[in-house]
């Protein structure tokens, strides 16, 4: 890990901020995010109020495992979820909240890619399944919405984090580093699809 | 079933095991893809992280992914054992493991859209049972997230696209479709369990089954392990990589296992597990008490 430098980047996420970044990069991301799930996506999508202010904010996919003890809420596990079931909804909740960073796991394709284009937004990329390592940068629960309605798995939770690790994957200009993998595993895939194998049993 | 108490408190145990800490050979098996990574990749450090994540997991006795899965039981019972007093109980441990936070408020209503508390509920979880020699009671977990599920796929050959014919290589160019289709979204590097034949369910099902499978073992079938071994390199040639972001560990493992067909049918089922493979299994005393842990 130390070997790739890290780029910081912290809340409030200013359009100089997030436009300096560069696909492939190594970015530690500090301040405020909101979780956000499937239902919280097809909410806002579909014109429902936002109750916090999502201006040059983060929208974190992430269901957290979230236990209540001595009345705090406490994140047990925070890994992000798969991001890709949100993409039809992200160009709108982009533009209209001026949502800035994006972050949860897996591919995007060029609907993305031009929604954070266009907005000046980016998508990280965060290890999938790594809950512990993840939710140890979680250094506060500042509130929850719409808990009741959506459950607590999908509601908005409002967390501070503290040099939260990531890859930028997808940049301000729409360039995308998951693209240029799958270009290279496509080429692969057609040379090894030209070399069969008799298996015989 | 007498001993409900003792049976509880294994059945939880066994549970919170499988979510907070990754078997040995997985974690090996995370270790070996580590050294196939460049220094100052961004796969290696996917990778450290994740090893990281392992070791957490296992300090603060907590759940590895957030995402606990579907909890898939796999008992072995001797004959005559009350398998409806089986499955109540681990009902019941189910719903504290729950409540304490081992696993997450993880099962919907698929109609209502509403969140069960417990993780108790139609379909979930789920049980298979079989009839064993033995006079104890063989039981194994697995847990499945849902971004891993979401990627598995199932084939029909001939496929015209894919140029796979019925044969073992047709077999090679789905899975490695899948692969190539999965990308990184089922957390690379993860294992494939595939089953060549059966219908559509049971496809599915003996592709799963195939990640009771430890890690470092290989089909017993000759011609089976060799197109394992195939897959396996071929995959990473693909260099997906750790989490889809390039590099050579696209894959730990794959697993094949086969099932007899109708003469119309040729399936191929690719079941994906992320490189969370949360599985453990322990031998139990029919009157509940844990005798030793398997894997």
């Amino acid at each position: 890990m130390a070997v790739l430098t890290p780029r910081r980047l912290n809340y409030p996420f200013t359009p100089e901020q997030v436009g300096g970044l560069r696909a492939g990069q190594f970015v530690l991301v500090s301040g405020v995010v909101y979780t956000a799930r499937d239902r919280l996506h097809k909410f806002l999508f579909e014109g429902g109020k936002s109750p916090a202010d999502l201006k040059n904010g983060a929208l974190y996919h992430c269901g957290p495992v979230v236990v209540r003890k001595d009345g705090h809420w406490q994140v047990r596990a925070a890994g992000p979820t798969t991001s890709l079931r949100e993409e039809p909804y992200l160009p709108r909740i982009i533009k209209d909240h001026g949502v800035r960073v994006v972050i949860g796991k897996g591919s995007m394709g060029k609907v993305t890619e031009e929604a954070c284009a266009a907005g000046g937004c980016v998508y990280l990329h965060a290890v999938g399944g790594a809950a512990q390592v993840l939710a140890d940068k979680v250094v506060a629960v500042q509130n929850v919405f719409l808990g009741k309605e959506f459950g607590l798995t999908e509601a908005m939770w409002v967390l501070e984090l503290k040099d939260f690790p990531a890859i930028v994957a997808i940049d301000t200009h729409g360039r995308s580093l998951l693209r240029r993998v799958q270009n290279g595993s496509q080429r692969a895939l057609r040379k090894l699809m030209d070399a069969p194998e008799r298996f015989v049993p | 079933m007498k001993q409900h108490a003792q049976w509880e408190t294994s059945l939880f145990e066994l549970i919170r095991r499988t979510s907070v800490d990754l078997p040995p050979d997985v974690e090996q098996g995370l270790r070996r893809a580590l050294a196939a990574e460049k220094r100052g990749s961004r796969g290696r450090w996917v990778l450290e992280t994740i090893l990281e994540n392992v070791q957490k997991a296992r300090e603060n006795d907590a759940p590895l992914c957030q995402d606990t899965g579907s909890l898939v039981f796999h008992f072995h019972v001797p004959a005559g054992f009350d398998t409806n007093a089986l499955s109540a109980v681990a009902r019941v441990a189910v719903a504290r493991a729950t409540r304490l936070g081992y696993l997450r408020q993880n099962t919907i209503d698929s109609v209502s859209g509403e969140a069960y508390e417990t993780n108790v509920a139609h379909g979930a979880p789920q049980f298979y049972f079989e009839q064993c020699a033995r006079s104890t009671v063989d039981v194994r977990l697995i847990m499945k997230g849902g971004g891993s599920e979401n990627v598995g796929r199932q084939y029909s050959l001939p496929d015209g696209r894919l140029q796979a014919g019925r044969d073992l290589d047709g077999v090679r160019r789905c899975v490695l479709d899948a692969i190539a289709e999965a990308r990184g979204n089922g957390c690379a590097p993860g294992i494939l369990g595939v089953c060549i034949g059966g219908d559509r369910a049971s496809g599915y099902e003996h592709s799963k089954a195939q990640f009771l499978r430890r890690l470092d073992d290989k089909s017993e079938v000759k011609v089976l392990a060799r197109l394992e071994d195939r897959i396996l390199r071929d995959s990473r040639l693909l260099e997906i990589g750790p989490m889809g972001l390039g590099g050579s560990a696209t894959l730990m493992g794959v697993k094949i296992g086969a099932l007899s067909r109708l003469p119309a049918s040729f399936f191929v089922t690719v079941s994906y597990m992320c490189w969370a493979l949360r599985r453990r299994g322990a031998l139990i005393s029919v009157n509940g008490g844990l005798k030793r842990w398997l894997y």
